[in-house]
């Protein structure tokens, strides 16, 4: 247990100190995008001695890890507004399009693996098969814009992009930042509606990035299961081959299958930077992609390091469950 | 006949020199993969792909930079352009023919420094132990906790837009699976007895790790990067449709697709058609490495 603190924590200092460096890498004197190219010199040396950018590297490191335990991020070149704000701010944009996108994909994904695994070689194995290979080929920004066209041009079965029409723009007031929540909340169900149309298609498009994953890992999972001798012995005893299979091997499955998901939401949640900007979603994805073609490296680390973290946390997560729930891992 | 003797001689199970078994094993993997169909179809593609990307001036229809105002947005099948024309008038099919060679440029030199880089560091975490590899082992953790895409968007962020910089940063994320496997490999290959005769016979650690170890790890990798392939190649296009890889007006396919998004509702094929070229590449490369797996790393398998 102690071990895992300590890697979180280094894996976590790892990572603020790539961001460190990059934020040091990067040609743009952060001095001068603060203070603009005609301000004095001594206006210049004093943000230079406020930044601390006199003290050795060491010291500056510290300092930086300072402020993100602080949740500092600095302020935004583009707004002036603090970038913890501006990420608290699009951040549930991006949770809420990323959890039903997991959704999605556990719900189809998971039958889909453990019904190809018991009819293996059947049709629906081939299909869960060229699903996931198509899903492991397919540049996801351009199903995306392709979905958009088919769904959104032609059929005008979903909304278009944006998170919700613009007649309905802060109708609700914003309570969890989850517009579908919020909605409901407030019992405003034409937001609701509108939001869902808006949100189905991109979601949709994340979940089946999952589903690839996740049903080709159930269905190793369940093969695995199911040439064990204790399933033999189940049907032998004339269990019903539902029971084998949902009783018995599912059962023994649960907890890999649970760290598969945590790892493919934290796929997810990456996957989401250039699924949000077909989709024109104004989540972390988006934000980051902005600042980066602004050069406002602030909120580029910033964002970086919010998913990183995130990342790294649910990582850890699906590895600790593992090694707490299958005593086998011990 | 002399066919026959040669497959005879190929096939045999006595080999007679150290080259003859190692042709004889070579060629039969080539007959299970030859059996593979998906895999052959992979491989396939990719061989045009090379030889599109090669003949590319002979191919393409027309000069790929060569704009043409009066014929913007041309349909599918005008007159002389089978797959239209982009916003500037350009032909889209040149544009994607030599957008092959880009393509296979990234790919090239991505998998020619993640996989080196990963050996590198596995082995020699591996063969000298101790408190190296607890250093090594944890730095590459760090990075394989990483996001891939958000950290090479940060280091694209810093070095500035390009291809080559792409390629970097690319890597930066792509070798830390590698360093894994050389890892693992180097472990068994190092305690097996071979290793302590030609340590008794006066062997260094170089010569042990180079002549020994490198080539018994390299048939894994080698799996390891035609499955990184597909992955490498959207990321690529990614990094390309999000402006930060190769810059206009070089006909990179994610870059087009990026350029033929604004008109996606009105004139879908500007958009679509270098996607489903990167599609095909990518799934060529998915099929080749399944295919390359069954034969080179059974145990990998299903």
């Amino acid at each position: 247990m102690a071990l895992t603190i300590g890697s979180i924590a280094v894996t976590m200092l790892g990572l603020l100190f790539v961001t460190f460096i990059i934020g040091r890498v990067m040609p743009i004197d952060p001095v001068l995008a603060i203070v603009g190219e005609r301000a004095s010199q001594s206006t210049y040396d004093a943000v230079f001695l406020e930044l601390g950018l006199d003290k050795p590297l060491v010291v500056q490191f510290g300092y930086y890890i300072w402020d993100v335990l602080h949740l500092d991020f600095g302020t935004s070149l583009l707004n002036a507004r603090p970038v913890s704000e501006d990420i608290a701010r699009v951040f549930p944009a991006t949770l809420e399009l990323a959890t039903l996108g997991i959704f999605i994909g556990i719900v189809i994904g998971v039958p889909l693996g453990v019904v190809a695994a018991a009819r293996k070689g059947s049709w629906i194995d081939q299909l869960a098969r060229v699903l996931a290979l198509v899903g492991y080929s397919m540049p996801i920004f351009w199903l995306g814009l392709m979905g958009l066209l088919i769904f959104y041009g032609i059929l005008g079965w979903v909304g278009g992009p944006g998170r919700v029409g613009i007649f309905y723009v802060d109708v609700v007031p914003s309570v969890t930042g989850l517009i579908l929540v919020d909605a409901a909340l407030d019992g405003n169900w034409d937001v609701f509606k509108d939001a869902f149309s808006h949100i189905i298609l991109p979601a949709s498009l994340l979940g089946y990035f999952s589903l690839a994953y996740i049903s080709r890992m159930t269905r190793s999972f369940m093969l695995e299961q199911l040439s064990a001798e204790y399933i033999t012995t189940a049907r032998v005893k004339g269990m019903s081959e539902w029971d084998v299979i949902w009783k018995h091997a599912f059962k023994n499955i649960r907890v890999q299958l649970i760290t598969v998901i945590a790892l493919s939401y934290a796929n997810l949640l990456e996957g989401s930077v250039l699924t949000e900007i077909i989709f024109s979603w104004p989540g972390i994805g988006s934000y980051i992609t902005t600042a980066l073609l602004s050069a406002d490296m602030n909120a580029v680390l910033g964002g970086t390091v919010v998913v990183g973290l995130i990342f790294i946390l649910l990582n850890i997560f699906s590895d600790l469950l593992y090694k707490v729930f299958d005593p086998r891992a011990k | 006949m002399a066919e026959q003797t040669l497959r005879a001689w190929l096939l045999t199970d006595t080999p007679t020199s150290r080259r003859h078994a190692k042709l004889s094993a070579l060629y039969q993997g080539w007959l299970a993969f030859r059996a593979n169909t998906m895999a052959m179809i992979g491989l396939g593609i990719l061989l045009s792909l090379v030889l599109i990307a090669a003949a590319a001036p002979l191919l393409a229809p027309h000069d790929p930079f060569v704009q043409n105002l009066g014929n913007r947005l041309a349909p599918l099948g005008s007159e002389g352009h089978i797959l239209g024309t982009d916003s500037l008038g350009r032909d889209i099919l040149s544009r994607l023919i030599y957008g092959a060679r880009i393509t296979l440029y990234i790919v090239a030199l991505v998998a020619m420094i993640a996989p080196i880089v990963g050996l590198l560091v596995g082995t020699v975490s591996g063969y000298i132990g101790g408190w190296v590899d607890i250093v090594l082992m944890r730095i590459t953790d760090i990075f394989l906790a990483f996001p891939r895409l958000v950290l090479a968007l940060a280091f694209v962020a810093a070095l500035g837009a390009g291809i080559e910089n792409a390629v970097i940063a690319i890597s930066l994320t792509a070798w830390p699976p590698y360093a894994r496997i050389a890892r693992a490999e180097t472990l068994t290959i190092r305690s097996s007895d071979y290793i302590s005769a030609i340590k008794l016979q006066g062997a260094g650690g170089l010569r042990i790790i180079t002549k020994h170890i490198w080539p018994l790890c390299v048939s894994s990798l080698i799996v390891r990067v035609t499955l990184d392939m597909a992955g490498i190649i959207l990321a690529a296009a990614g990094l390309g449709f999000l402006g930060l890889g190769a810059q206009p007006p070089s006909p990179e396919w994610g870059a087009m697709i990026s350029e033929g998004r604004r008109f996606i509702l009105d004139h879908w094929w500007v958009a679509t058609m270098p996607g489903l070229a990167i599609f095909t590449v990518s799934l060529a490369f998915n099929l080749l490495g399944d295919g390359l797996r069954d034969v080179l790393d059974p145990k990998a398998g299903e």
